[in-house]
């Protein structure tokens, strides 16, 4: 049996991938996909930490976040869609009508 | 034999992750994300979350996956990240950034709270038939069923709020 200390050294560098991800990158499809990468890497430190707690809670937990990523994903990939209706380009760079 | 399966599905993992990140294409990279989220459920698996499991497949892999493939190819003008980039010292700045917030983390992870036995006496690890799906779908509906009921309107809501999104007129 691996030490739960691993899944959560493996979340860490996912989790820093992700960041380095959205810092890098121009375009917001790929942040946004970098995001993911980030909840996913904070899930599994989660779930590594509720099994070794032993307590299933943090499963549910995990559940709730699924839940909240695909209304997070849908909503954020109108928006998305939208400005580029709006705009007919995608780099973060140059968005800023959402700004007020 | 479960640590061979750790380490080559880790070692996945990571190459996946950064094939998103290094990538120009972006297809590519939703390609990389669902090897990286395959990977990430055989690490349920491993600390035996079965459920947590198949939910990452299916709403993962299969739903937000397949609308963020549907975005890319809506949305993808031909070239990707070409031209000068205007940011491109600050970018710069992203690699040592995220090597300094790796070993924060490292540290932060090394201190008693998350070293230390939860609870004395206690073994890691879920005891017999704590872990499953049947003690899951217990608390789902038993203990947590107000959260369960609220991500309801969660859904209802992300769903009215991208239909007055995706009508409006552009212009």
């Amino acid at each position: 049996m691996v030490p739960e200390s691993y899944y959560t050294a493996l979340s860490a560098i996912l989790f820093t991938i992700g960041v380095v991800g959205v810092l890098v990158r121009r375009n917001p499809l790929v942040i946004f996909m970098s995001i993911e990468l980030m909840l996913n890497a904070a899930n599994l430190a989660l779930v590594a930490f509720g099994h070794r707690a032993g307590a299933a809670d943090a499963q549910v937990l995990v559940f709730f976040i699924m839940t909240v990523a695909a209304a997070e994903v849908a909503v954020g990939l109108a928006i998305i869609v939208t400005i580029f209706r709006l705009q007919r380009r995608l780099s973060v760079d140059e968005l800023s009508i959402m700004r007020w | 034999m479960s640590g061979v399966v750790f380490f080559l599905v880790a070692i996945l993992a990571v190459a996946s992750a950064l094939g998103l990140v290094l990538r120009r294409n972006p297809i590519h990279g939703a390609l990389f994300l669902v090897v990286n989220l395959g990977c990430v459920a055989v690490m349920y698996l491993l600390l035996g979350a079965e459920f947590l499991a198949l939910a990452q497949v299916i709403i993962y892999a299969g739903a937000i996956m397949v609308l963020f493939v549907f975005a890319i190819m809506v949305l993808i003008p031909g070239k990707e990240e070409t031209g000068p980039d205007p940011l491109r010292l600050q970018r710069l700045l992203a690699l040592p950034l995220g090597a300094l917030l790796l070993v924060e983390i490292a540290l932060i992870l090394q201190s008693s709270v998350f070293t230390a036995a939860p609870h004395p006496g206690v073994q890691p690890g879920y005891a017999a038939g704590a872990g499953g799906i049947q003690s899951v779908g217990r608390l789902l509906l038993r203990d947590y069923l107000l959260p369960f009921e609220v991500t309801s309107v969660l859904l209802l809501a992300a769903l009215v709020g991208v239909l007055a999104l995706a009508k409006r007129k552009a212009g």
